[in-house]
């Protein structure tokens, strides 16, 4: 290797530098989705990277579906002050009782209800792209995914008539009400953002990290036990050493048992791990096709 | 696994063939084999073998990922994988063989560094066959693997795999490919794919995993000529931050060549020159930055510079023309058709381009161009000759993947049209042109 060598972590970073500043030129009202989550905390260091010494120049956007684990919205609220940027909330408890979200009877899983809210807050600011941290190695359908994903003006996604996305050079035409998806981490993997993350020094949720919390176990899963997830009868509450792998809602992410405590020992875990990230996601095992159903409605 | 404690090499390449040459089966061997698979995805692989294989696992289904290629038992579009090994990280794209997708492979191969083709052993070089290996020549992807696959199936025969080398290499000298290694494997049965086969002695060669971990990339990327296609313009307008006030960056990705700090550089298309007064970045000034980096360019003059001029080293200058010849591959259903307007994006700037003339089309069975035809259909290759709104600076595609290449977008529908490769300039700019001190 010569000098004039970017290491794969220095390719990954100015790929999406490149993309997050083509959002920046080309769009009129962006937005970052901003949870708090790991893949997420990378995108506001690469939005830095991209934009100082100017500020960010656009918001910060969450969806708070009521469920989130409590460190999470700490975390991404001291974040968004640190960085001095306009965080919006939308919350699905307030596009429930305004109608715009409506839970199947006995639904309580929030999962399916963010996308309708989503959708709303898109809506209701005129934004005409939305940079999320999604990667292509999460699951199937994602890896079909472009950089650019164009939605109509329903918000959805259609797979089999995507445009072709050639070179560097990135088409963000849109007419108005119709709006692009903007993933600058496809090409990363898991390890990759906790490596980013060391490299980086970047703060991350405690709950990434090995803590003690009183689980429950269904289909295979430890699940927290929380106000909204109280213990089934007879079922067995046990005090575990977990943490978590993904953050989804509190009652649906699977927590790991754990006794990671850096992030050394997390890439050291990761390296070692058989299973997937998502493989402790609730909501994706629901059928073959979950999540190519949830990305044409227009989940994240 | 990949060693986390050292910078670890990327290498992107893609797969090709047609319909049940076995380019997914060859993804979930390689995944497979190397060790990249999970529990998880295991367990959803045998759980869909027993709804649809018989109980056999079908690799497949790894990459399949929409429910009608699973149900048709096609990829549809471009999937991406992500693997590792000790040596390297890969970024796959499984690029679907049909004719109607060729859209697709140009997708796919356009930022790889290698292009897998597979072969089925049986059939031989068929029109899928030249068609792949031509787009990778097109595209100047720097390296070529032909996977003849399905050995088993003709008895390892040693003289089929020549058979068959033979055929490609007779039009091989037609193209423009550097770099072309023959592998005999069996997808199927992972042999040479990871592993080493004890069926084809006769072979020497690395497996196909051992040539993807040693091929040597390290010169693909363009060092030779700086250019710097202007991004955003960076402008703090901090009143109440002295150093802030008026700092005026340039940001951009470097699509070519290494730029210092005091070197002489030339703004275009305005012909200014200016030098190099620093290279911000996040983590501090660097001294010298290098293509692909995304930095942010200062001068040591104030000049009235925005998104889609471009910064060029003095040593080799970009041509500048309003007049272009290019190549094109079409990507959608309406024809290309002469007279048409459409939006053309190169580097970091849109402007409108009519279309003044079709060349020529090229035959990928023969690779012979035929003259001036009415126009080009979906997945047709052409030549076309186009007048553009304002002057592009660029370079020729075999000289520079990044600035000499465009997409043509269609007005009203946004739809990205035509993948365009442009043919070297007639004249570069003059090295003395509008040369003044301000």
């Amino acid at each position: 290797m010569n000098s004039y060598h970017l290491d794969h972590l220095g390719f990954l970073e100015t790929e999406a530098i490149h993309i997050m500043r083509e959002v920046a030129a080309e769009f009129e009202r962006p937005a970052i989705l901003f949870s708090g989550g790991k893949d997420s905390i990378c995108l506001l260091r690469l939005a830095e990277k991209a934009f100082r010494p100017s500020d960010i120049p656009m918001p910060l956007l969450n969806v708070d579906t009521g469920h989130h684990f409590p460190e999470l919205n700490d975390f991404r609220d001291r974040r968004a002050a640190q960085l001095g940027g306009k965080l919006i909330v939308r919350k699905v408890e307030d596009a429930i009782a305004a109608g715009i979200a409506v839970p199947a009877p006995g639904e309580i899983s929030r999962n399916r209800l963010q996308i309708p809210t989503l959708l709303a807050a898109i809506e209701e600011f005129r934004f005409d792209c939305a940079i999320g941290g999604a990667r292509r190695d999460e699951e199937k359908a994602r890896a079909k995914e472009r950089f650019f994903s164009f939605r109509d003006a329903f918000g959805q996604w259609d797979p089999k008539n995507q445009r072709p996305e050639i070179w560097n050079v990135y088409n963000g035409r849109v007419n108005p009400g119709e709006h692009m998806r903007v993933f600058p981490l496809s090409n990363w993997t898991e390890m990759d953002v906790w490596e980013y993350i060391r490299q980086e020094r970047l703060e991350v949720p405690t709950i990434y990290f090995s803590h003690t919390r009183p689980c429950v176990r269904r289909a295979g899963q430890w699940l927290p036990v929380t106000d909204i997830l109280p213990p089934k009868p007879r079922e067995e509450v046990r005090e575990l050493v977990v943490r978590v792998r993904t953050i989804g809602d509190i009652i649906s992410t699977g927590l790991v048992e754990s006794p990671a405590n850096t992030v050394d020992d997390i890439i050291a875990e990761i390296a070692a791990a058989r299973v997937t990230e998502r493989g402790s996601r609730a909501d994706d095992k629901a059928s073959e096709a979950a999540m190519e159903d949830r990305k044409k409605q227009g989940y994240f | 696994m990949p060693n986390s404690q050292h910078p670890v090499e990327l290498l992107r390449f893609n797969t090709c063939g047609s319909v049940d040459d076995g380019k997914s089966t060859l993804i979930g061997r390689l995944l497979y084999d190397s060790k990249n698979l999970m529990e998880d995805q295991l367990e959803a692989l045998e759980r869909s073998a027993d709804i649809t294989g018989g109980g056999q696992i079908n690799l497949a289904n790894l990459t399949d990922g929409l429910r009608a290629e699973r149900e048709q038992g096609i990829t549809i579009d471009v999937a991406y994988r992500y693997f590792a090994t000790p040596r390297r990280k890969f970024i796959v794209a499984d690029t679907p063989g049909h004719v109607q997708y060729t859209r697709n492979m140009v997708t796919g191969a356009s930022t790889a560094n290698l292009s897998v083709v597979l072969v089925d052993a049986r059939l031989g070089v068929i029109e899928q066959s030249r068609r792949h290996t031509y787009l990778a020549s097109l595209l100047r992807i720097p390296h070529l693997v032909i996977a003849i696959n399905k050995m088993d199936l003709v008895g390892w025969s040693e003289a089929r795999f020549l058979e068959i080398r033979d055929e490609f290499e007779r039009f091989l000298p037609l193209l423009d490919i550097k770099d072309v290694k023959f592998v005999p494997i069996s997808a199927l049965n992972g042999d040479n794919v990871v592993d080493p086969s004890h069926h084809t002695p006769w072979y020497v060669g690395p497996t196909l995993l051992g040539h993807l971990e040693t091929v040597h990339i390290a010169s693909d990327w363009n060092l030779h000529g700086f250019r710097f296609p202007v991004q955003w313009v960076n402008r703090p307008n901090d009143p109440t931050n002295h150093d802030l006030h008026d700092f005026r960056g340039l940001s951009g990705q470097i699509a070519g060549g290494i730029v210092k700090v005091g070197q002489r550089v030339m703004v275009l298309p305005s012909g200014l020159k200016s030098t190099v007064k620093q290279i911000w970045t996040y983590d501090g000034p660097i001294a010298e930055a290098f293509c692909p980096q995304s930095v942010t360019v200062q001068l040591t003059d104030d000049l009235d510079i925005s998104r889609g001029d471009m910064l060029v080293g003095l040593e080799s200058l970009p041509g500048k023309a309003s007049d272009l010849e290019a190549r094109v591959c079409w990507m959608q259903p309406r024809p290309l058709q002469r007279g048409k307007k459409y939006f053309l994006k190169h580097a970091s700037q849109t402007v409108q381009a009519v279309v003044v003339s079709i060349e020529n089309r090229i035959d990928i069975r023969t690779f012979e161009s035929e003259p001036e035809p009415a126009e080009l259909a979906m997945n047709d290759i052409g030549g076309i000759k186009l007048r553009v709104s304002k002057p592009l600076v660029y370079d020729g595609y075999a000289t520079n993947r990044l600035t000499g290449s465009f997409i043509l977008i269609e007005q009203g529908t946004n739809q990205t049209v035509a993948a365009g490769m442009l043919l070297p300039p007639t004249e570069a700019v003059k090295p003395e042109y509008n040369d003044f001190a301000i």
